[in-house]
């Protein structure tokens, strides 16, 4: 099967490497998972593998469609479900258990979850401008500045930089390496940050 | 229950090998140093005149005068580097950074010692 969990992501701390630097990692709760449903083309029109991530309390929690929808394929009620796309060969079947010992120290992972909210930002925050001096009497701060010309061409350019919502969509951050594989507490320990807030759901994938 | 599992994480990596320090502090740190393929353990003896942070990011700092040279080296606590630490002597000092030591050369730089460490 393709390589890939479901994760929670705990938080950031730091650990030691073999010559004893220190290296910033994100902890995250990866699974265990089951695999729920698999899609072929022939019935879905595409291949692909829907895991689910296990945890204690989804049983009692899950809504009665995901629980119709776990229990038509035979699997425990799982609630976070996140799809993995794999070859047409692919002999998973539903109720394999997807666990965190498919990955391997030093192994570059790419991570993809739903990066914090951060609201309507201004122009500075949401794509970087500079702005301008704060004091001195400067009275240009973090407002945009130019968005186009006067009467010609008579509007705005689509595609200018403006405020607006920042945040809280799917970011993939590639390329991470897996610091450490704790299979004993399912625990993945990736070097650098990964997108999201403590306790948000991401998928870990390892490219073949 | 989240919270739980990343405390575990963090206090397993925790040193508890190592004697209590304070600032102020005598010390003898033995520091592992690599050579090529072999290793071997250096000293550095100074004095604790600063200790940052929390948990696993708490890191030291030890000053030593070298040759008239001030020397500070900061040492990450629970780091692999360090092969263990003697608490040579515990000075009396009345703040947490003794930063101004930097300042004090020769014998203005003496700190008192605390024999009665039983108060600790």
């Amino acid at each position: 099967m393709a390589k890939g969990i479901i994760g929670k992501k705990l938080g950031m701390t730091q650990i030691f490497n073999e010559q004893g630097q220190v290296v910033p990692v994100t902890v995250i709760q990866a699974g265990p998972c089951v695999v729920v449903q698999r899609k072929t083309s022939a019935k879905e029109g595409y291949e692909a593998v829907q895991i689910g991530f296990v945890d204690p309390v989804s049983g009692k929690r899950a809504s009665k469609p995901e629980k119709g929808h776990c229990e038509k394929l035979g699997v425990a009620p799982v609630r976070v479900l996140r799809e993995l796309r794999v070859e047409a060969d692919d002999p998973a079947k539903p109720g394999d258990s997807v666990l965190v010992t498919q990955f391997s120290e030093k192994a570059k992972v790419h991570v993809t979850g739903v990066s914090k909210g951060k609201g309507f930002a201004g122009v500075v925050k949401r794509h970087h401008f500079r702005g301008g001096r704060a004091t001195h009497g400067s009275m240009f701060h973090r407002a945009p500045g130019s968005i186009g010309g006067s009467s010609d061409p008579s509007r705005v350019y689509p595609g200018i930089r403006m405020g607006g919502h920042l945040g809280a969509e799917q970011v993939t951050v590639r390329n991470l390496e897996v610091a450490k594989v704790d299979a004993e507490n399912n625990l993945l320990l990736v070097k650098g940050a990964v997108p999201g807030p403590k306790g948000g759901y991401v998928v870990v994938k390892q490219e073949a | 229950m989240s919270d739980f599992i990343f405390d575990k994480v963090e206090s397993g990596l925790l040193r508890k090998d190592l004697p209590r320090l304070s600032p102020g502090d005598s010390v003898k740190v033995h520091v592992k140093v690599r050579e090529g393929e072999k290793e071997r353990v250096q000293l550095f003896q100074g004095t604790i005149i600063a200790i940052r942070g929390g948990g696993l990011r708490t890191t030291f700092t030890v000053r030593k005068v070298s040759n008239g040279i001030g020397v500070e080296r900061v040492f990450p606590l629970h780091g692999p580097v360090i092969d263990k630490i003697d608490v040579v002597r515990h000075n009396r000092v009345r703040r947490a950074k003794l930063y101004f030591l930097r300042k004090k050369l020769g014998k203005a730089g003496r700190l008192k010692e605390v024999r009665d460490t039983s108060a600790d």
